[in-house]
């Protein structure tokens, strides 16, 4: 707060305690400050600079980027599955999110847990008990064997990939929808249906688009984690099926490629903000986080 | 809003018998019989958890009644989901829609009917103008005050003319001066519409200014229904003589049919009193009937008498307030016009009297 401001405001808080309160609070908040600059920012900057930096200045490495068909098609794919399987995940949240917000406490306590259990184990046993569930001879292709839909090993294809993925990301879906069902006044539903709304109407109208939020939320971000996915296509997927993530993986440590790796990783990069930058504008950022109205 | 003859007016409502359990615990609503005439006012009162909330909501249709009968217009409703009952109902948390519009949420039920979209316009504009609302259609319910959200929600629930509107406490929530400026909207939307009201509140005064009639609720009964005078005057049992309006009290048996006796107190029952039987029964006598005599004055004929003593006088402009511990041990409040006791002071002992035919007997 500067002298310009209301002379009543200015006189209650003196500038000079006022200045020093906020620099209490900016104390507050340095360690998270420079944990993000040493293990986000710095490394981000040094990927860029190395996508224009090697093997020598300049654009060469986004311009192979763009001009390789296969790098385009593995984009593609990439941004493909994200948008199915982020779709996929919302499909299935949605239901579960709502069943969450109208049980006991005790079923939803229940509910929670199984939605909060794969943060508890870790993702590399998770893969493996799916390569096991989709690997040929495996109990998925048992089954559709059964339905006499013949012998089919989800392993190494890109459904494998999308099953695995969305069971990984379910959470992320789940939780930012419950929060936005939750905080839904229930007594709105009863005023619609008391004004004639059939409970279809009462969904589309009412419900529907008060979960919104959330819908923005957990979409957004399953899709911008799923863009980054590398583990679980690494296990369930094939080569020939391999994503962005993969792709930047094999530059790194298989071509020593550090430029190439960095121009890919800038594209993700610039890919996961524009998106960012697309859903802040039409939703607002606090309401897609599920922090509520900001008015 | 102007009715036509498309929609006659209100409805009549019949409960019978009409009860609803939850779980083991006692009746939330037990077995209560009501009948609301077309176009009447009618208020559901009574002290917090007596079941008025959970009638309202039979009649709504949103809870289930667990036996006993609910008839609009001579039709038994029970089979019918909330959206197809035409009821208009207000809640007290406004419920209003927060992502649309006042003009919206009033347009809500009529697009939910299929009116037309010129129609549809008209409607809101003169519902809106019913609420006294004209410029506020375009605001969202978070950019309104409290009780422009309620007249919103006023509107919504009347604009697609439902024949009886139900309201659960819809001034609870705002406070005393706005909560009376919204009582004389109610009142006068009572009047032009000429639907059937039924009214939920806990707070007397709001359902005597308001009612043609009042249910007055108690632990899931009706005790009685009637005008606010009855109520006041005629009350049937001594929760409704406590609960409307102050009271002085005597408990005894009823000895023979014209006299109640009870510890240090025999006084005489009103005529024709004695068909509430004999056993134990209660006298209700309201401050405004009684007055304070000194020691020396005469008892005047037909009035039943308690000596005590002056405890206490408050001035009140209009009238005064005595308080007189009776020598029977009760303590009894007196009402007085002003300049009636300019004599009794604190410490004097006095009788207080009343007519015979102003105590009310009632079944304790
Ligand atoms: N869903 C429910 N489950 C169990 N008991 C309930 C439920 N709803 C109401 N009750 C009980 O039924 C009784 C009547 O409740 P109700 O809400 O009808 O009271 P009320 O007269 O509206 O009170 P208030 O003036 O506080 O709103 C109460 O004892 C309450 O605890
Ligand atoms: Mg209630």
């Amino acid at each position: 707060m500067t002298a310009t401001t209301s002379p009543v405001r200015a006189a209650a808080i003196p500038p000079a305690r006022e200045r020093a309160r906020r620099h209490r609070g900016l104390l507050l908040l340095a360690p998270a400050l420079v944990m993000l600059f040493v293990f986000f920012a710095y490394p981000v900057a040094a990927i860029v600079w190395r996508a224009f930096s090697e093997p020598q200045l300049g654009v060469e490495n986004l311009r192979e980027v763009f001009a390789d068909p296969v790098t385009l098609r593995v984009l593609t794919r990439t941004l493909i599955t994200a948008f199915g399987v982020a779709t996929l995940t919302l499909l299935l949240a949605y239901p579960y999110a709502h069943l969450m917000t109208v049980v006991s406490p005790r079923w939803r306590a229940v509910l929670m847990a199984l939605v909060l259990l794969p943060f508890w184990t870790s993702l590399m046993a998770r893969n493996f008990a799916w390569i096991v569930l989709l690997q040929e001879g495996g109990p998925l292709s048992k089954l559709t064997g059964l339905l006499g839909l013949g012998d089919k090993a989800l392993l190494g294809t890109a459904v494998g990939v999308a099953v695995g993925m969305v069971q990984v990301l379910l959470p992320y879906m789940v939780l930012p929808l419950y929060s936005a069902m939750s905080g839904i006044d229930r007594r709105l539903l009863s005023a619609a249906v008391s004004l004639g709304a059939p409970p279809r109407t009462v969904f589309g109208r009412i419900y529907l688009p008060l979960s919104m939020p959330g819908v923005v939320a957990g979409y957004t971000l399953v899709f911008v984690l799923a863009l980054g996915f590398y583990i679980t296509p690494r296990l369930l997927g094939s080569p020939q099926q391999s994503l962005i993530a993969q792709v930047i993986g094999t530059k790194v440590e298989k071509l020593l490629d550090f430029g190439g790796a960095g121009a890919l990783s800038l594209v993700l990069l610039a890919l996961t903000g524009l998106l960012l930058l697309a859903v802040s504008r039409v939703a607002r950022p606090a309401a897609a986080l599920g922090l509520g109205e900001e008015d | 809003m102007t009715r036509t003859a498309r929609d006659p007016g209100g409805a009549a409502v019949r409960l019978t018998a009409l009860t609803k359990r939850y779980g083991s615990a006692p009746a939330a609503v037990d077995g209560i019989d009501l009948e609301i005439a077309a176009g009447e006012f009618m208020t559901l009162l009574g002290p917090s958890g007596s079941g008025k909330t959970t009638t309202l909501s039979m009649i709504a249709g949103f809870t289930r009644a667990t036996s006993g009968s609910i008839e609009v217009d001579g039709y038994d409703v029970a089979g019918l989901p909330p959206y197809k009952r035409d009821l208009g109902v207000v809640f007290q948390h406004y419920a209003l829609f927060p992502h649309m519009t006042a003009a919206q949420n009033i347009a809500f039920p009529l697009r939910q009917r299929k009116v037309g979209k010129a129609e549809i316009a008209a409607r809101v504009a003169e519902a809106l103008e019913l609420v006294q609302l004209g410029a506020m259609g375009d605001r969202l319910p978070r950019q309104l005050s409290g009780g422009q959200q309620q007249r919103v929600a006023l509107a919504r629930a009347v604009v697609f003319n439902p024949r009886v509107l139900l309201m659960d406490e819809p001034l609870g929530a705002l406070d005393k001066k706005l909560r009376e400026q919204l009582q004389g909207e109610i009142a006068r939307m009572h009047r032009e519409l000429g639907i059937t009201f039924v009214f939920v509140t806990h707070d007397q005064e709001e359902a005597l200014a308001l009612s043609d009639r009042i249910a007055v609720f108690n632990e899931g009964r009706i005790d009685q229904v009637g005008s606010a005078r009855d109520l006041y005057e005629r009350p049937a049992t001594l929760f409704v003589a406590r609960f409307l309006g102050e009271s002085n009290v005597l408990t005894g048996k009823v000895t023979d049919p014209a006299t109640i006796e009870g510890p240090g107190f025999r006084v005489a029952l009103p005529r024709g009193a004695s068909s509430a039987g004999s056993g134990t029964a209660s006298v209700v006598i309201r401050p405004e009937r009684l007055t304070v005599l000194p020691l020396s004055t005469p008892v005047p004929a037909g009035h039943n008498t308690l000596e005590g003593t002056v405890s206490g006088l408050t001035y009140l402009g209009a009238y005064s307030t005595v308080t007189v511990e009776l020598d029977c041990g009760l303590r009894f409040t007196v009402r007085e016009p002003a300049g009636a006791s300019g004599e009794v002071t604190p410490g004097t002992p006095v009788r207080v009297a009343w007519p015979v035919e102003q105590g009310v007997l009632v079944s304790s």
